[in-house]
């Protein structure tokens, strides 16, 4: 019974041939309409994955590249909501995107965006909570980013184009340049938002999400930026919904 | 959490852009019907979407990924996400396909065809028997559509469900517009297949419309879910209801979708067949 099942798949990648002893007709319209209802399922579901991706390059580019994906990777799994993690990656590889450097890591941000979409429901920090705590004990603390927050930084006008092509900031003539800009996607409740990051905002968060005591996070920021106001920072993160709650130092 | 209270009655399967209307149909007997793969994820709005209409309406599960014809068993993991959401929505039914679609780590988005032998009768056996035992429920096994005359069967398709029905105890959900697609496709009768059917098995019944394909047209008719219920359907489903009773009818559209309206219309066509006035015999199909 594998036999039937490998031939029919072999079938789908083309080679008919291997089904005869089930299909004497190797061009048998029906095989063609199992190819299409597959290939068409994995490019739309990418397509829906990667929004932005797709308006930049127009739908044929990218049904074309989305099938030469699913070709090498294919989905491994009914539920379709994770496919695509690799797109990003394979995209910055990719020989016909060579001059659109944009694309890949508009990508990641296409793919942050579904992934706050679907990722679990959990409460806002409450800035109330870190108000009654002294400096000492809240720079002992660690600040548990919200498990939908993804933290960005790019060297180039990346959060530009996203944040203006997915509707977050009016559209504008925008010019790819090098200009380093951050974006923090998270889901603070239903609604996914993208809010722009500082440098010492950014260092502060990536600080966090990589288990840093809210301490050692000021120092980065102060790093990444001399000027910071930490107070005024800490509360813009906070406002935003970036995280989830306190660990007190034990 | 409301029930299917006023008995067999007509749903129409859940889009996303029609949430809203959804949730505030006040239509008597409506329930829904999703695909359980769009909502295993952790958390976010659609399923407090889901969750919201649940509060209000009937739902039944309609699985696309076990793959249950696979020559292997289904997947452990998909199975228990599979019942992490019967648990959450206690559908009313959950059913799955005659079909296979994932196998050795690689999904096809498709419900893919198998030569209908013993030994695969006793594969999906197994596979429907290992579904039911680990989601804790019985399942319906729908008729696929199909689209190649494969050599190798040693048994017909309604003989194939009513041997996995007595095997398994699973019920069936029988989809009048693949019974037409596959007959015209195959070239069988359509009312031949429906009045063999097992009328004691059968749990649900779909509706759903059909494309000719745009290179052979007529000849090969896709299973498209893009268009409204083509009228020879309607004629096949007043048959089957007429001979098997009432049962719990969806109408599916799953792309061109129109306003909640036009589906509304359609989905209380349905529901206007199910009433006991509707259903005197039609003398050409009591028999059967």
């Amino acid at each position: 019974m594998a036999d039937f099942h490998d031939a029919f798949e072999a079938a789908l990648g083309g080679d008919a041939a291997a089904l005869k002893p089930w299909l004497p007709d190797t061009e048998a319209p029906g095989l063609k309409v199992y190819r299409n209802t597959i290939a068409r399922g994995r490019a739309e579901v990418l397509a829906a994955a990667f929004p932005t991706v797709a308006r930049l390059t127009g739908e044929d580019w990218f049904r074309a590249a989305a099938l030469e994906f699913a070709r090498a990777h294919p989905p491994g799994e009914p539920a379709m909501d994770r496919y695509g993690a690799g797109f990003p990656d394979w995209l910055a590889q990719f020989p016909p995107a060579r001059d659109l450097p944009y694309l890949a890591p508009v990508a990641r941000l296409d793919r942050a965006f579904s992934e706050a979409h679907a990722a679990p429901d959990a409460p806002v920090l409450d800035p109330a909570g870190a108000a009654v705590m002294d400096t000492a004990a809240l720079y002992a603390a660690r600040a548990e980013l919200h498990p939908s927050a993804r933290v960005f930084w790019f060297d180039w006008t990346v959060a530009s184009i996203w944040l203006s092509e997915r509707g977050f900031e009016p559209a504008d003539t925008l010019a790819w340049t090098q200009q380093a800009e951050g974006v923090l996607v998270v889901r603070p409740q239903m609604t996914v938002t993208a809010v722009r990051l500082d440098r010492a905002q950014a260092a502060f968060l990536r600080a966090c999400r990589d288990g840093a005591t809210l301490g050692q996070a000021a120092t980065k920021a102060f790093t990444a930026d001399l000027a910071a106001d930490l107070r005024s920072l800490f509360t813009a993160l906070l406002r935003a919904g970036a995280f989830t709650r306190l660990h007190a130092q034990s | 959490m409301q029930s299917l209270n006023h008995g067999p009655t007509a749903g129409l399967g859940l889009k996303p852009a029609h949430y809203d209307e959804a949730l505030a149909s006040p239509a008597v007997g409506l329930w829904f019907e999703v695909h359980p793969e769009n909502y295993m994820v952790d958390g976010g709005p659609r399923l407090a979407w889901l969750d919201a209409i649940r509060r209000e309406k009937p739902l039944s599960l309609h699985g696309v990924g076990l793959s249950l014809a696979a020559d292997e068993a289904p997947d452990a993991g998909h199975l228990a996400r599979l019942k992490a959401l019967a648990d959450r929505y206690e559908p009313f039914v959950m059913s799955e396909h005659l079909a296979w679609s994932k196998r050795r780590g690689t999904y096809h988005p498709d419900l893919l065809p198998f030569p209908r032998t013993r030994a695969m009768l006793a594969r999906i056996v197994e596979n429907v028997d290992r579904a039911q035992t680990a989601l804790g429920r019985r399942l319906l096994i729908e008729n696929p559509s199909l689209y190649l005359a494969l050599e190798g069967h040693e048994l017909g398709e309604v003989e194939f469900l009513d041997a996995l029905a007595g095997a398994t105890g699973c019920g069936l959900l029988v989809d009048v517009n693949n019974v037409f697609v596959s007959a015209r496709n195959l070239g069988f009768s359509a009312e031949a297949y429906l009045d063999a059917l097992p009328a004691e098995a059968i749990g649900e019944v779909h509706l759903a419309g059909h494309t000719p394909d745009p290179n052979h047209g007529e000849t090969l008719l896709i299973d498209s879910h893009d268009a409204p219920v083509a009228e020879a359907v309607w004629t096949l489903y007043a048959r089957l209801i007429a001979r098997v009773g009432p049962r719990p009818t969806l109408v599916e559209r799953d792309d061109n979708i129109p306003a909640f309206a036009e589906l509304m219309a359609e989905r209380d066509r349905a529901h206007a067949a199910l009433a006991p006035a509707a259903r005197a015999p039609l003398p050409e199909a009591a028999h059967g």
